[in-house]
């Protein structure tokens, strides 16, 4: 029996991206955000989620896409964190996938910049690639904060 | 015996009981010993004990039964009075209080009894119960065990101010065993000299009634024992108060959708039971929040003992005083803030304060006090310990850190006084001269700081030597409940800790135009007859930048101005509109967000939107209104001291060296800033920066002027003064910016006027006012002479 393990995915721009089922705490449609001042380029604003403030991560900014389009609504994938729980914005959700361990492979040399960071990995699909981000690295502060300049 | 989950039940609840009786001990027996013999406190120590010892009996813990019935042996003789209580008493007592909590903590960890030998301690008790008792009385073990025993039934009729009957009453009276049962039993317990087993067990032994029927009466006794003390409170799990609050805040989320419904559908029933649901949601809201609130009392009440023990040790004299012990916060920070709090107050006591011989000599009373104070400031929860000890010597420790290694002479030699006290909190610093057992092994007030730091506090350290030592600790407001100023600007709310809060001003459009004022690019406010600097929140925000109320493009509205002090500077915060004042729950940022300082955190509406918390001390130093060592608040008191009337002038006070003091005129000066030794670069022979898109040259004034020498260093910021002239901006780096004072200035004008126009008296000192005119001249005469000739206009500078 080959190990399989679960992911949730997502789409971001064209990228098909996953992350461990386990991490995720909850998905929700668009939330009423507060933007935040001065904060780095990546952080949408604040959320409340159930009286529970909730950092929002654009992931569109974090991997250097172009922002959405006005009036498109992105979707929050509530992760679970040490530091408590982030959102990032995704733009649609996709399924919950079980993918066999060994169609995994590293990211090529060739993929660079902050996209080389937080991906860590790529399951070879049907016609189709899903790019594991590294749900920690993508919440650090450090990462966020050197790409607001 | 009762089955296993049962008994896992009664097992955890005797645990928690015990624990709890046993930090009540504490407290009591250290008071015991200060205020004599007290029959309630004797009474209530007493029955402590004798709890531990009849449950743990009951539930088979014979180690800890043995141990704590001992120490009750001892505890009614000194009930009878035929003990007293003397130092060498409480300390055996403490020991046993300590012996059974480790017991405690065993049997919680592993769920039976360590073996610990804990024969010493028992001899030491026994030897106090019988040394004292064979010279007050002819009786010996046997009527000790006795009078114990004899005390299991009577001792709740005669003594402590709840009636407690004894088991054996309750098993009569529910017809569970005869009262010759129970006589019986009690006979047989007296026959034995050591470990006497409990009434209850030995009628289960004799098969008179069951053990349940036993475990009934005895929670019937102890709900007699312990009815007047827990009728008001109970105990909740915190991680069921955390899922209430969760849930509480979906019902908010819940009601404000209702609210929004409500607002479009006109049916009054619906309408008057949605306001009800609205008033209801906020009060359970605000009430459960408040449930995690605890005041710093809990932690503070096992100090009298630490402090007890600690001054025997040591072989001083020390009360413990406490204030604001009522103050409350969040468990979580409670919780954090323990270990090093008692740290603190153990280095108070073995390095503070010194021994009564010392103490005399020095002319202070034998006793050392030590006191613990907190209270709500600035936003933030302080908490101070004082001890009226030796004090710190700067000098000393000065010479210390450089014996051993930690810092260098010439960096030790450039610390001010107060810098040095903070080598105390530096790794691997300890000045002990001996390590005791108590304290001095150099790994302590660093781990302190580290603690506080952690949960985003800060702690400081003033001394005076010979008088005492005050240490500060100032903790944020994070997930405390603070009353807040609710105000809007650009589009967003934000909230502002009332503690920051001064007043409130409000003008009309037209009278703002005549109001507010501007030095250079600064716009001031005449604040009864003072200037406050103002600062547009959307702009400290970089949210855009507001045209001033005079300033073309402005819009005809009112103008608000949010009063502010942080660290004893005012100033006024622009904003559009100000809302109202709330209780607001501080919830901490995400660590991504955590390098922003203008933020103390968030809180959540009552429609359930986030709002930011300003941090007013960061946003005074974002927009440049707090500069380093700045003291208004001693300036106004002198300044009040001055006589009225006389024609006065703002002057900005800097200062070079140890004591070398100059100003300039405000009105001359553009801003002051601060810069990083890294952004220096050089062309020609000049230091520059580059600053609003110009290149600005540094004139380092203890260099130009004679006899100034400067004592800066080499790699900190630069405080630099900036001078504005036409388009150019010259930058002049003093060592520190002390003050802006409002003051009528008499100068007494040198014979050869150089840059220094004269000196004058300022705040009870000379102080040399500049003539930066002349100054600049000078400097830009030459600097921009080697850069752009063309703007080197003789015209332009005296114009």
């Amino acid at each position: 029996m080959a190990e399989v393990t679960q992911y949730c995915t997502f789409w971001v721009g064209s990228l098909y991206l996953g992350t461990d089922v386990h991490k995720v705490q909850e998905v929700m449609r668009t939330l009423e955000m507060t933007p935040v001042p001065l904060a780095p380029h990546a952080v949408r604003g604040l959320i409340n989620l159930r009286g529970q403030i909730v950092t929002a991560i654009d992931l569109r900014r974090r991997l250097g896409l172009p922002d959405r389009a006005d009036g498109v609504e992105p979707m929050n994938v509530v992760m679970r964190t040490d530091d408590g729980a982030v959102s990032l914005l995704v733009d649609e959700i996709g399924d919950v996938i079980e993918v066999v361990d060994s169609a995994f492979e590293p990211p090529p040399d060739t993929l660079q910049g902050d996209a080389r960071q937080l991906i860590k990995g790529v399951y070879k699909l049907n016609g189709q690639l899903l790019l594991i981000l590294d749900s920690v690295k993508t919440a650090s502060s450090e990462l966020t904060l050197s790409l607001a300049s | 015996m009762p089955d296993q989950s049962e008994s896992n039940e009664i097992l955890n609840e005797f645990l928690v009981e015990s624990y709890e009786g046993l930090d009540q001990l504490d407290l009591d027996l250290v008071e015991l010993e200060q205020c004599g013999a007290n029959a309630e406190l004797i009474g209530r120590v007493f029955r402590c004990v004798h709890t531990i010892k009849g449950t743990c009996g009951f539930l088979g813990f014979g180690v800890l039964e043995s141990v704590a019935h001992v120490g009750e042996n001892l505890l009614s003789k000194v009930r009878d009075g035929t003990i007293t209580i003397t130092p060498p008493l409480t300390s055996a007592l403490l020991l046993l209080n300590d012996a059974l909590r480790a017991m405690l903590c065993q049997i919680e960890q592993n769920g039976k009894e360590s073996d610990t030998d804990h024969s010493t301690l028992i001899e030491t008790l026994v030897s106090l119960t019988d040394g004292q008792i064979a010279s007050a009385h002819a009786h010996g073990n046997d009527a000790s065990a006795t009078d114990l025993d004899l005390s299991d039934v009577r001792e709740p009729i005669s003594s402590g101010p709840a009636h407690v009957p004894p088991l054996g009453q309750i098993l009569i009276e529910s017809g569970a065993v005869s009262q010759a049962d129970v006589k019986a039993a009690i006979h047989e317990q007296a026959l034995h000299v050591e470990k006497a087993p409990l009434v209850g067990e030995i009628l289960v032994a004799r098969g008179s009634t069951s053990a349940a029927a036993v475990k009934e009466a005895l929670d019937v006794q102890q709900d007699a024992r312990s009815g007047h003390v827990s009728d008001g409170s109970i105990r909740v799990d915190v991680a069921l108060l955390d899922r209430l609050m969760n849930l509480v805040g979906e019902l908010v989320l819940a009601r404000n959708q209702i609210l929004q419904c409500t607002a479009s559908n006109a049916d009054s029933t619906l309408t008057g039971t949605t306001q009800r649901l609205n008033l209801i949601t906020s009060e359970l809201q605000e009430g459960v929040m408040k449930t995690r609130m605890q005041p710093i009392g809990n932690i503070w009440s096992k100090f009298p003992r630490v402090v007890r023990d600690l001054a025997v040790t040591c072989g001083k004299q020390v009360t413990i005083q406490m204030e604001g012990a009522e103050t409350e916060l969040d468990k979580t920070i409670i919780e954090a803030i323990k270990d090093p709090l008692t740290h603190i107050v153990r280095n108070s006591i073995d390095h503070g304060i010194e021994s009564p011989r010392d103490r005399v000599l020095n002319d202070k009373s034998p006793e050392g006090r030590l006191l613990l104070r907190a209270f709500h400031e600035g936003g933030q929860v302080n908490i101070e310990i004082s001890d009226d000890g030796k004090g710190i010597d700067a000098a000393r420790l000065r010479q210390h850190a450089i014996d051993k290694g930690l810092i260098t002479t010439e960096a030790a030699a450039r610390l001010s006084d107060r810098e040095s006290l903070h080598l105390v909190f530096a790794p691997g610093f300890s000045t002990a001269a001996k390590v005791t057992n108590v304290s001095g092994r150099g790994v302590g007030m660093d781990v302190v700081k580290t603690n506080i730091e952690k949960i985003g506090g800060t702690v400081d350290v003033h001394s005076t030597v010979g008088i005492g030592t005050t240490l500060r600790i100032k903790i944020p407001l994070t997930v405390a409940i603070i009353p807040g100023l609710i105000i809007t600007t650009g589009r967003e709310r934000f909230a502002i800790p009332q503690v920051s809060l001064l007043e409130l001003v409000r003008m009309e459009h037209e009278e703002a135009k005549q109001r507010v004022e501007m030095i250079y690019d600064s716009p001031v406010y005449r604040l009864r007859g003072k200037l406050l600097p103002l600062v547009h929140l959307s702009h400290a925000l970089g949210l855009g930048r507001e045209p001033w109320p005079h300033e073309p493009g402005a819009a005809e509205i009112p103008l608000n101005i949010v009063v502010l002090q942080s660290d004893g500077v005012s100033f006024g915060l622009v904003v559009d509109q100000i809302n109202d004042t709330e209780e607001i729950v501080v919830k901490p940022l995400g660590k991504q967000l955590k390098g922003i300082t203008t933020f103390a955190g968030a809180t959540i509406m009552g429609d359930g939107k986030v709002a930011l918390i300003l941090d007013v001390h960061g946003l005074a130093q974002r927009s440049g209104v707090l500069t380093a060592e700045r003291d208004r608040n001693g300036a106004d008191k002198r300044q009040d001291t001055k006589t009225a009337g006389q024609p006065t002038q703002t002057l900005l006070l800097f200062g070079f060296g140890g004591t070398h003091r100059m100003a300039l005129p405000l009105s001359e000066i553009a801003r002051l800033e601060e810069f990083s030794p890294s952004v220096i670069e050089r062309t020609g022979r000049y230091d520059v920066v580059q600053y609003r898109d110009r290149i600005m040259p540094l004139v380092r004034l203890s260099e130009v002027l004679e006899g100034v020498t400067s004592d800066a260093e080499l790699d900190g910021m630069l405080q630099v003064i900036v001078y504005a002239h036409e388009d150019q901006y010259v930058g002049l780096v003093v060592d520190r910016i002390l003050d802006i004072v409002e003051s009528s200035v008499t100068v007494q004008r040198r014979r050869k006027a150089g840059t220094v126009l004269g000196s004058a008296v300022i705040q009870d000192k000379v102080t040399d006012i500049l003539d930066i005119r002349r100054l600049i001249h000078h400097v830009e005469d030459d600097f921009l002479a080697t850069s752009t000739p063309i703007e080197t206009r003789e015209v332009a500078l005296h114009g």
